[in-house]
């Protein structure tokens, strides 16, 4: 049985070996037309790629899941102890208006042992609190998430965004998604992950999507140059808290799309950036001068190393390759669906016939966004 | 009592059975130690083991060994401490030496490892795919701006001027003046050829080097030699040099016997005039005139990069926080090991901190204030490998200058007497009929053999590392473990022991 590390000896544990490689599973689907899914379409994809996770961690994120709380932050967090809840509890308490807390439902299937309390809040920041700094909202969540993961013992946020949300454990992807009664959530975006670590210490929120805000990232890969990412980040505010090199993923593209406001594509070819020798031989000049711009002022967000991964954001879901394609990554269209898995089987589980398959170049973004709102 | 007391430190022999009489020793020795009467005689106490006599010698007839001479050991009585002493004790002068720190002092880059990758993430391979060094030296933005337009996309953001290098390795400033002029030419065709830069030093630049000022950073230091308009706006970037790592806090002395017609031309001093470079500049007593010299040579050049380059002193992270927060483009670091033409010993080999300190605190202080992108770091004094210039980059340096190991690619011996004006390989020397010795196409091809073959092996170290950008490994330093450092000095280099 694996054992629950959290807090104190968590932070303890990071320090000591801060990162933890992993191969995986991916699989992904968006209905451009914002039609609404049930989580068990994106278990049955993952169920086909059971051999690509070894169990010790799967997860899920929906987009769409929560419309009658549409304007409030979902704040998913586990807890250990009572201990850690009440002082999180006071945090949230203080800095957010609540309009809702509940236990996030689940049942009792056989493979997912030790759960963690796991609960829900639906909140907005506290207004005078905004004002007094004058701060954004979201930038005051990310403040709020990463204060309370990195000093709360025993409680993680695992998930902060609007209208979606994160389900995660250690476990075979399909069992995390019966254990969270996934079928009765409605997304029109479903992201999913089998997690196959080579070192874990089997921890809750060490399994897949990492999240900060409304990003989701679903990674399967090893990030080569976690070192300097991670610090680039740190320039900007983010600490890396986890047991892994995926967080970074998500909060790089916090900070470029979000922060910078780059173009969703101008970010992804900041993390997988076309090669010099491409650069130089550029015919537009405009083009070739924006793309040597961002190598020279982003280079330390250039992430490197074998990657695939799906990004789940409220518009939209992206998937991405590294520069040189080191891991497998699969898109399909059929309809208004996008899918973007790992495999084809993943795909052609959810969608035999689909209109086009085809394998994405190495570093070349799969975008697909709503075409209207949702 | 007539001589000196000193002993020799070496001895030299000549196998008179095999030696032809031809007095190429004597012709190449510039220390004259070589001297014929009916046969070839050596004076050993003037050999330095230069090993020009020996490398020119057809027969193979010269052999130069250390001295055997017993003394009574003494473990806080080195010979060498003894020998000071007794030269001290004959001229009242300072001990002056030359090239860089030749005390067994730690050297953290040998006890640094490099991680590879095994299993769970691919390594590359450098022979198939493509693996980049291509780095920018200067002032990055902290963001781009970048708008969407018909389906393509703008920048908005104006990015200022920056020294694009092919590869993280330049050319570090040896004065002309220190050097011969031909070493100069070596080091300029080497740098256009490598698509690097070399740096002037402070000694100006001879009108030679002209064709090369694409790849030339020309030097501004305390005694203002050959500063004019002109040859501020000749290179890619302008240096402001503050200190050396040779020799920190103090100036230099080139001596008149060094300032012959075309030095003086270039220095712009009297033939014959000691050219003293005063300790400080004497317009900065502090941060805020350093600030004023560094915008009025931007505003002398259209705002070309300006690198201020320091000796890494104590207070080093502090120091280049201020450099950067003044407006400087670029910082070099010259670490303690760093070479010199002449410097006081005591200096040289007891003043300032070794270089990987310096980068890992500097790039972290940077790094904490949120200003590291308003500089690039170059670090120097010590880099004697290829893996130590993947070491220098994980620990946070954007490139790295190399100065002794250009020498020594040239010819250099590491005899440590650059400052008496002798050198045997017509490298740290004015003499005519010694500085002809060096021909600059060969120099430039063994320069450009050796900066080659060190980016070969980094394209290795990046390969084996997973990553095929020298950006990925820039500040890496999850990549690298410590092997014998204790706790305090791994935690000031953020890095990790071996086995965790």
């Amino acid at each position: 049985m694996m054992e629950l590390v959290f807090g104190d000896q968590y932070s303890k544990w990071q320090v000591d070996t801060c990162k933890v490689p992993a191969a995986c599973g991916l699989s992904g689907i968006i209905s451009r037309d914002g039609k609404v899914l049930g989580g068990n379409v994106i278990i049955e994809s993952m169920r086909v790629i059971h051999d690509r996770g070894n169990g010790l961690g799967g997860g899920f994120a929906g987009y769409g899941i929560y419309p009658e709380h549409r304007d409030h932050y979902a704040l998913h967090i586990m807890f250990e102890g009572a201990e850690g809840r009440s002082a999180c509890e006071g945090m949230l308490e203080s800095e957010l208006e609540i309009e809702a807390a509940e236990e996030i439902n689940t049942r009792s299937v056989p493979a997912i042992q030790e759960a963690p309390e796991l609960r829900r809040y639906f909140a907005v920041p506290r207004r005078e609190k905004l004002a007094r700094e004058s701060i954004e909202p979201d930038d005051f969540m990310v403040r709020l998430v990463m204060s309370i993961n990195t000093t709360v013992p025993g409680t993680f946020v695992f998930s902060s965004g609007k209208n979606m949300g994160v389900f995660k454990a250690v476990g075979f992807a399909e069992d995390v998604g019966e254990f969270f009664r996934l079928e009765e959530y409605n997304g029109y975006t479903w992201i999913g992950h089998g997690r196959f670590p080579t070192n874990t210490p089997g921890w809750w929120g060490g399994a897949h999507p990492f999240n900060i805000l409304d990003w989701s990232v679903v990674h399967n890969g090893e990030i080569s140059s976690y070192g300097i990412n991670k610090r680039y980040l740190e320039m900007f505010g983010y600490e890396c808290t986890l047991l892994t090199d995926t967080e970074v993923m998500a909060y790089l593209f916090d900070l470029l799309v979000r922060k910078h406001r780059l173009p969703l594509e101008v970010a992804c070819s900041v993390l997988a950036a076309p090669f010099w020798k491409d650069i130089d031989s550029e015919a537009d000049p405009e083009r070739k001068a924006l793309e040597q711009a961002l190598r020279m002022t982003y280079s330390s967000a250039l992430v490197n190393g074998p990657f695939a991964v799906i990004v789940g954001y409220s518009r939209g879901m992206v998937g991405l390759n590294d520069r040189i394609k080191l891991r497998p990554l699969v898109a399909a269209y059929k309809d208004d669906y996008l899918y973007v898995s790992s495999e084809e089987s993943a795909i052609r589980q959810i969608c035999p016939r689909p209109d086009r398959v085809w394998a994405p170049k190495a570093g070349q973004p799969v975008i697909g966004e709503l075409k209207g709102d949702v | 009592m007539a001589g000196s007391m000193v002993t020799s430190e070496f001895l030299v022999e000549v196998d008179h059975q095999r030696c032809r009489r031809c007095k190429r020793c004597i012709l190449n020795c510039g220390f004259g130690v070589f001297d014929f009467q009916n046969m070839t005689t050596a004076d050993s106490s003037k050999c330095v083991a230069c090993h020009r006599c020996v490398v020119f010698c057809p027969e193979e007839a010269i052999t130069i060994t250390r001295n055997p001479l017993a003394f009574k050991e003494h473990p806080s009585w080195e010979v060498d401490r003894r020998k000071a002493i007794w030269k001290q004790a004959q001229s009242s002068g300072m001990i002056l030496t030359g090239m860089g720190n030749d005390l067994p002092w730690l050297n953290v880059f040998d006890h640094l490892l490099i991680d590879a990758c095994q299993v769970t993430n691919p390594s590359i391979d450098p022979l198939r795919e493509p693996m980049e060094l291509k780095t920018f030296l200067g002032r990055k933005p902290d963001r781009l701006e970048v708008s969407a337009d018909n389906g393509g996309f703008r920048l908005q953001t104006e990015v200022g001027n920056n020294v694009e290098l092919a590869v993280p390795i330049m050319f570090s400033g040896m004065s002309y003046g220190s050097v011969s002029l031909n070493v100069h030419k070596s080091l300029a065709i080497a740098a256009e050829k490598l698509g690097t830069v070399m740096n002037t030093g402070e000694g100006g630049l001879h009108p030679e080097l002209t064709p090369y000022t694409d790849h030339i950073i020309v030097q501004c230091a305390s005694g203002r030699f050959g500063v004019h308009s002109d040859y501020l706006n000749a290179g890619v970037a302008v240096e402001i040099k503050i200190g050396q790592g040779a020799k920190p806090g103090i100036g230099g002395h080139l001596p008149g016997e060094k300032i012959g017609r075309e030095v003086s031309g270039t220095r712009m001093i009297p033939v014959g005039t000691d050219a003293l470079s005063p300790a400080p500049h004497h317009d900065i007593y502090s941060i805020e005139d350093l600030r004023q010299l560094i915008y009025a040579l931007k505003e002398a050049t259209g705002y070309k990069p300006v690198s201020v380059k320091i000796a890494t002193v104590h207070n080093v992270a502090a120091i280049a926080s201020g450099i950067a927060r003044a407006g400087a483009d670029i910082i070099y670091l010259d670490g303690f090991r760093g070479g010199t033409g002449a410097s006081p010993a005591v200096i040289r080999d007891h003043v300032g901190i070794p270089v990987e300190i310096a980068i890992a605190v500097v790039d972290k202080q940077l790094r904490s204030e949120g200003i590291r992108n308003l500089v690039s770091i170059i670090a120097a004094g010590g880099i004697r490998s290829s893996a130590d210039v993947a070491k220098a980059i994980a620990l946070g340096a954007d490139a790295v200058g190399v100065g002794t190991a250009a020498l020594i690619a040239l010819g250099c011996r590491l005899c440590q007497k650059c400052y008496t004006g002798n050198c045997s390989w017509g490298i740290a020397t004015q003499r005519p009929e010694l500085t002809d010795r060096l021909d600059p196409d060969w120099g430039a091809e063994r320069l450009v053999n050796l900066i080659n073959a060190w980016s070969l092996e980094l394209k290795e170290v990046l390969g084996a590392l997973g990553v095929n950008a020298v950006e990925s490994l820039r500040g890496n330093r999850e990549r690298l473990r410590a092997l014998g450092l204790d706790s305090t000095t791994m935690d000031i280099l953020d890095v990790k022991p071996a086995g965790r």
